[in-house]
This record gives C-alpha cells, sequence and structure tokens, in this order.
C-alpha cells in the first residue's frame, strides 16, 4: 500500500520538474485525444509545438505571434500571481481585461480624430484605472462585507462581457461603420494606436509592459516587505496576522494589482492585435493566464517561460487547426489538461510516496 | 412598451422551468460542500452534462437515456476533481477551475456536430383535470418530470441530512474532518461520494438546459449557471429548502428580464441581460454581511485538506 509522507519543506527540485512533467503528460493525453478524433498524433504534436517556430513555411508567420499572444497572458498572469500566492482569489481577470480595455479605447475615441503625442499614455491610464475599478469591486465586498471574492470576481465576468456587447452596438459604435457592431479601428488611427515596434517581432507596448511586469514582481517578491507579507500570509494566514499583516489590506493590494495589470493586457491588446471593440474581441486570455500563473509556479520567470509555452499552443493549435483541420476546441481541452497534470503532480513537490508496512502503527 | 402584455400565471410557471437548472446543480454542490469539499467546477460539470445529455438523447431517440448520461457524464468529470483533492491533496480551488476550464473545451469538442440540430422533445405530464385549474393549474401541473424531481431532490436532501445517520456522518466529515476519522469514518470514501452526487446533479442541471429549457446545443450555453449555483449555495447558508427559494428568485429575474425585453423596454438588452448577474451578486453580499448566519452555517471544514497521518 503506497502512502503519502508531508515533507517538512516542498522539494526544490520537483518544485521545477514538476511543470515539466505536466508538460510531456499532458503531450501523451493530447496525443491520445488527437488519435480519437482521427489525427495522427506525432504530427498533431509536431506541428503545435514544432512548427511554428522551427518550420521554413511557417516559422516567418508564427514567431513574431509568440509574442503577441505571449504579452497579455503574462501581464494578466503576474498579477494573479501575486493574489494567487497569498491565497486571494481573483478569477476574474477576464472580465478587468474586458473593462480596462473597454475605457482605454473610449478615452482613445474621445480624441478622435485629433493628434498629440499624450493621447496613447492617457489611453494607458485609462485601461489601467478600468482594470482597477473593475478589481475593486470584489476587493472591497470581500473586506467589507465579507463576501467571497471568487463568486463575485468571476460573475463580473459576466456583467463585463455583456457591457462589451452594450458598448459595440452602442456608445462606441464606429459612426462610420455602416451599422455593423464594433468600435472604430485603431489601426486607422495613429496617435491611438499600439503598433508593432520592432518589425518581425510581434513586440508590440503590451510585450515590453509584461517584461517590465516580470522584472518589478521579482524585485518585489525576492526583495520588498510586501512580497514577503503576501508569501507569508498564504503560508500561514495566522502568523501573518500576528507579523501585523493587515489581511484586508492585503486583499485590496492583490486585487489592485492583478485589476491594473489585466487592464493594461486589454488595452494594449484592443489598439494593436484586436485593432477595435467588438462583440468578441476578448480572447479569453483572462482564464488562460489562471493556467500561466500555476504553470509558472507563480514565480515572475517561471510565469515567463510558461506564457510563451501556452502561446505556443495557441499558435500552434490555429496551425493543427490549418493543416489537418484539428477543431478549435480541441486545444482549449489541451490547456485545461495541461492544468490538471499539474495539479496532480504538484503532489510530489510537497509529499514523499512511501511504502507503508503493515506493522508500522 | 405595454407591460400589459406580460402574463403573471405564464411568467410564475416559466420561472420554474428557468430555476431547474440551477436548482438541481445547486443542491448537489450543497452535498459536496456539506462534506466539506469546494468544487468550483460545477460549471464544467454542467455543461460536460448538457452536451452529453443532449448527444445520447439525439442519437437514442430518448430524453429519459439522455439524462441518465448527463447524470452520469457529471459524476464521471468530477472524479478527476476527487482524485485531485482527494487523493493527490491538491488544491481545491485550483482544481475546480480545471474542471470548468476543461469541461468547457471538451464539452465543445464533442458537441462540434451537434450544433443546430433539435433534441427529441420531453413530454409535459398533462393530468386530465388538474392542469385544467385556472391559475394554479399551468403553475403547479403543467410541467415536465425534471422539474418535480428537483423538487423531490431538494426534499430528499433535506430528509437525508436532517433525519438520516448517513446525513449525520457527511456533515460529521464536514464539520471536523479529523474526529470523523478518529470515529473511524472513511473520510476520502465520503468525500468522493459527495463529489460524485454533486457531478451527477450538475450534469441533469446541464442537460435540463441543453434537452429543455432552451432546447439545442450552443457552446458555453451554460453561460455561468454553475457559478451562479455555487453563489445559491451561499444565499442558502447551507440549507436545502433555501436553495430551492434562490433558484427560484434568480429563475424569477431571469424570466423577468426576458419578459421585459419582449414587452420592448426603452433599455439596451445587455443591460436587461445582466441583471442576473448583479442580482446574484447583491444577494451574496447581502447574505453575507450578516455575518452571523452565514459564517456560523458554512461548514467548518470547508475547502481544508484532509490528510490521514496515521
Amino acid at each position: 500500500m503506497l502512502r503519502l509522507e508531508k515533507r517538512p519543506v516542498p522539494s526544490k527540485v520537483w518544485t521545477i520538474a514538476t511543470p515539466l512533467l505536466a508538460v510531456i503528460a499532458t503531450m501523451v493525453a493530447g496525443g491520445i485525444l488527437f488519435a480519437i478524433l482521427g489525427k495522427d498524433p506525432v504530427e498533431a504534436i509536431r506541428i503545435i509545438f514544432w512548427d511554428p517556430l522551427f518550420s521554413e513555411q511557417f516559422a516567418s508567420y508564427s514567431r513574431p505571434q509568440l509574442l503577441v499572444k505571449a504579452g497579455p497572458l503574462i501581464l494578466i498572469a503576474i498579477g494573479l500571481s501575486f493574489g494567487f500566492r497569498a491565497g486571494i482569489w481573483n478569477i476574474g481577470a477576464e472580465g478587468q481585461y474586458i473593462i480596462g480595455a473597454i475605457t482605454g479605447a473610449a478615452v482613445g475615441l474621445a480624441f478622435y480624430p485629433a493628434g498629440g503625442w499624450y493621447i496613447f499614455p492617457l489611453m494607458v491610464v485609462a485601461g489601467a484605472f478600468g482594470g482597477w475599478l473593475w478589481a475593486m469591486i470584489p476587493a472591497i465586498l470581500r473586506t467589507k462585507f465579507n463576501t467571497n471574492e471568487i463568486l463575485v470576481s468571476l460573475l463580473l465576468v459576466y456583467v463585463a462581457e455583456h457591457i462589451m456587447s452594450a458598448m459595440s452596438f452602442g456608445l462606441l459604435r464606429n459612426p462610420e461603420g455602416h451599422g455593423f457592431p464594433g468600435s472604430r479601428n485603431f489601426r486607422d488611427y495613429d496617435v491611438a494606436a499600439n503598433p508593432e515596434l520592432i518589425s518581425g517581432t510581434g513586440m508590440h507596448w503590451g510585450v515590453v509592459a509584461a517584461f517590465i511586469a516580470v522584472i518589478f514582481a521579482y524585485v518585489v517578491m525576492t526583495r520588498h516587505i510586501m512580497g514577503y507579507q503576501i508569501t507569508l500570509a498564504g503560508q500561514s494566514p495566522r502568523a501573518a496576522r500576528f507579523g501585523g499583516v493587515n489581511p484586508n489590506r492585503l486583499v485590496v493590494l492583490c486585487f489592485a494589482i492583478s485589476g491594473v495589470l489585466a487592464g493594461l493586457a486589454g488595452m494594449f491588446e484592443v489598439t494593436g492585435p484586436a485593432g477595435q471593440i467588438t462583440t468578441d474581441f476578448n480572447q479569453g486570455y483572462g482564464f488562460t493566464a489562471i493556467i500561466v500563473a500555476f504553470l509558472g509556479r507563480l514565480h515572475p520567470v517561471g510565469i515567463l517561460l510558461a506564457g510563451l509555452l501556452m502561446a505556443l499552443t495557441y499558435i500552434g493549435g490555429d496551425l493543427a487547426q490549418l493543416m489537418l483541420s484539428l477543431p478549435k476546441p480541441a486545444i482549449q481541452a489541451f490547456q485545461g489538461m495541461l492544468l490538471f497534470f499539474l495539479l496532480a503532480f504538484d503532489m510530489l513537490t510537497n509529499f514523499r510516496i512511501r511504502l507503508a508496512k503493515s506493522e508500522a502503527a | 412598451m405595454d407591460l400589459s402584455t406580460i402574463n403573471p400565471v405564464l411568467l410564475i410557471a416559466s420561472l420554474m422551468v428557468a430555476a431547474t437548472p440551477i436548482m438541481l446543480a445547486a443542491i448537489g454542490e450543497l452535498v459536496v460542500e456539506k462534506a466539506g469539499v469546494l468544487n468550483l467546477g460545477v460549471e464544467g460539470m454542467m455543461i460536460i452534462g448538457a452536451i452529453c445529455g443532449f448527444a445520447i438523447a439525439v442519437e437514442t431517440g430518448s430524453p429519459l437515456l439522455g439524462f441518465i448520461a448527463a447524470a452520469a457524464a457529471g459524476a464521471v468529470l468530477s472524479l478527476l476533481f476527487a482524485f485531485l483533492t482527494q487523493i493527490l491533496l491538491a488544491n481545491q480551488v485550483a482544481s475546480g477551475l480545471a474542471l470548468t476550464l476543461f469541461g468547457l473545451g471538451l464539452s465543445a469538442l464533442i458537441g462540434q456536430s451537434y450544433a443546430g440540430i433539435k433534441p427529441p422533445p420531453t413530454p409535459k405530464i398533462d393530468i386530465p383535470l388538474l392542469s385544467d385549474i385556472p391559475v394554479l393549474g399551468p403553475i403547479l401541473f403543467g410541467h415536465d418530470l425534471m422539474v418535480y424531481f428537483a423538487i423531490f431532490l431538494i426534499a430528499a436532501v433535506w430528509a437525508v441530512l436532517k433525519y438520516t445517520r448517513l446525513g449525520l456522518i457527511l456533515r460529521a466529515v464536514g464539520e471536523n474532518h479529523d474526529a470523523a476519522h478518529a470515529l473511524g469514518y472513511k473520510v476520502v470514501r465520503i468525500r468522493i461520494l459527495a463529489i460524485m452526487f454533486g457531478g451527477a446533479c450538475a450534469g441533469l442541471g446541464g442537460a435540463y438546459l441543453s434537452l429543455i429549457r432552451v432546447p439545442q446545443w450552443t457552446e458555453g450555453m451554460t453561460a455561468g449557471a454553475g457559478w451562479i449555483a455555487l453563489a445559491i449555495v451561499v444565499f442558502a447558508s447551507w440549507k436545502p429548502w433555501r436553495v430551492m427559494l434562490g433558484a427560484y428568485l434568480f429563475g424569477g429575474v431571469t424570466v423577468l428580464q426576458f419578459n421585459l425585453q419582449a414587452a420592448g423596454v426603452n433599455i439596451p438588452v445587455q443591460y436587461l441581460s445582466m441583471s442576473p448577474y448583479l442580482i446574484t451578486i447583491l444577494v451574496l453580499v447581502i447574505m453575507s454581511s450578516s455575518k452571523a448566519r452565514s459564517a456560523m452555517n458554512a461548514p467548518a471544514a470547508l475547502g481544508r485538506i484532509f490528510h490521514a497521518t496515521h
């Protein structure tokens, strides 16, 4: 009979090994899934993980896409990692991302067609503010009324989606769009657009923000008292209270960070890769970022790598759709599987597996 | 706008239909939480139930078989969660989220060839004399079997939790798993069974959406119903009859906003459509702010990991 024995401290080796193991296990299980769908599993895995980067035919198009997709994922996941470490669950980043995109875009469109260097920075501020505002709703309800932040933040995603739809049909609809829903396209409004900065790399301001966020998070987590307090509150809430950590302040702070970063991600996405507010410009990055945060072990550098890997599955998934007519939802199930395997293998980090002797009592 | 087009009798009758999927999912989750486990995967199990029930009903032509398949599919998916949280001792919040993300993807994958098909109709019970009674007839006696089954389930869960040994053991496990373990109860086994019950109920709720309420399959059709079910358990302070009240309240808001849309109220459709979510949040706030009531009634071991050291 196998039994689990708790490790005194989490294993360092397994902390790094489990995400790798989870990725391999997901490839195997995903291969089985693709085989059931009647596709060649080896070819499908190669198309998803290898071809977007190294195939001569596709790499020139798909390599820049890697940063385009990874940028928002990393930005949002870095924000979420603060709260997740402290046991504060903001799972509504998708909503904050949408609202940030709307407020950012709204400020930009309010200036149309004026020019000026100050417009884009103002939009950045507005996007951050929108995300922050949307995140403050669950945070304040939690601290003032003790309402479950998981449920409120998630329910607000649906509210945000309806607002997004209302905006593209109403307030932000392109007056020259022949009645079609959706705002003006930012590609036609230079001072408010978020273009590719270096041609052929996919680098835009959102990617720059993501890299800055990684460095910022690394410094805060390892060098600042706040990072210490967050880790402490997550590992032992009681000890944290005795140590003078104000739990309510921590809730507001963690929600504020994740809201601001998610709002920024939305703003950069809508002015850049997406181009305009439509009824479905959001790509579900807010939910995938949850997987990215866990896959990256809530560590900034881990999240950077995990974000790139998840971006690869998006691009590879699109490619497999094209080449093998692999259904689009298959890749979503594939991403969900990754989180399952990760949580399953995580056991190895915190426990030792021992053969229990029956006489030991 | 013409509010007189809203017929109160039809409103109440359709409210009961709108409430049923959430009632089914919520009463299942109540049992899970009473056993001390927080399964945030309700949305994922519901949508898997919705597509599996739909697919089986279409293939076999029998809605009954569809509902059975949906319950089985929900229970099987919940076993994944049970394995992660009870055997491998993974974090329950993260595992539940994983279940939802995976369920949404998998259901879309299964459902690809089922979009735009009509499912076989589920017969309504039409008791000759009773359903002809004015007002009360259509409200009480004109529904399909699942509406009554959901109410029966509420009563059954209430009775089992309150009056039986099984209910007592379940509550003991949820209140203090160490004490229950010391008494010799199999904490993990009981929790796994509770999780499977919750999964089966969520699956039924999902199938009710795709087979009767809508009735059609569309991607992501649960649209947050699973999350609302979770909120209703909190609203109900973990009491079965209040789950029914909460579900009817939610059903009422949903149906009313549909009726207002149809009556042509001068508010953009999107703002009406978001009202059920907003009201759910509002109700959550009201319930949780009166600390004494909700905090005291939550199962004490809710969400805590049980690891028997010997």
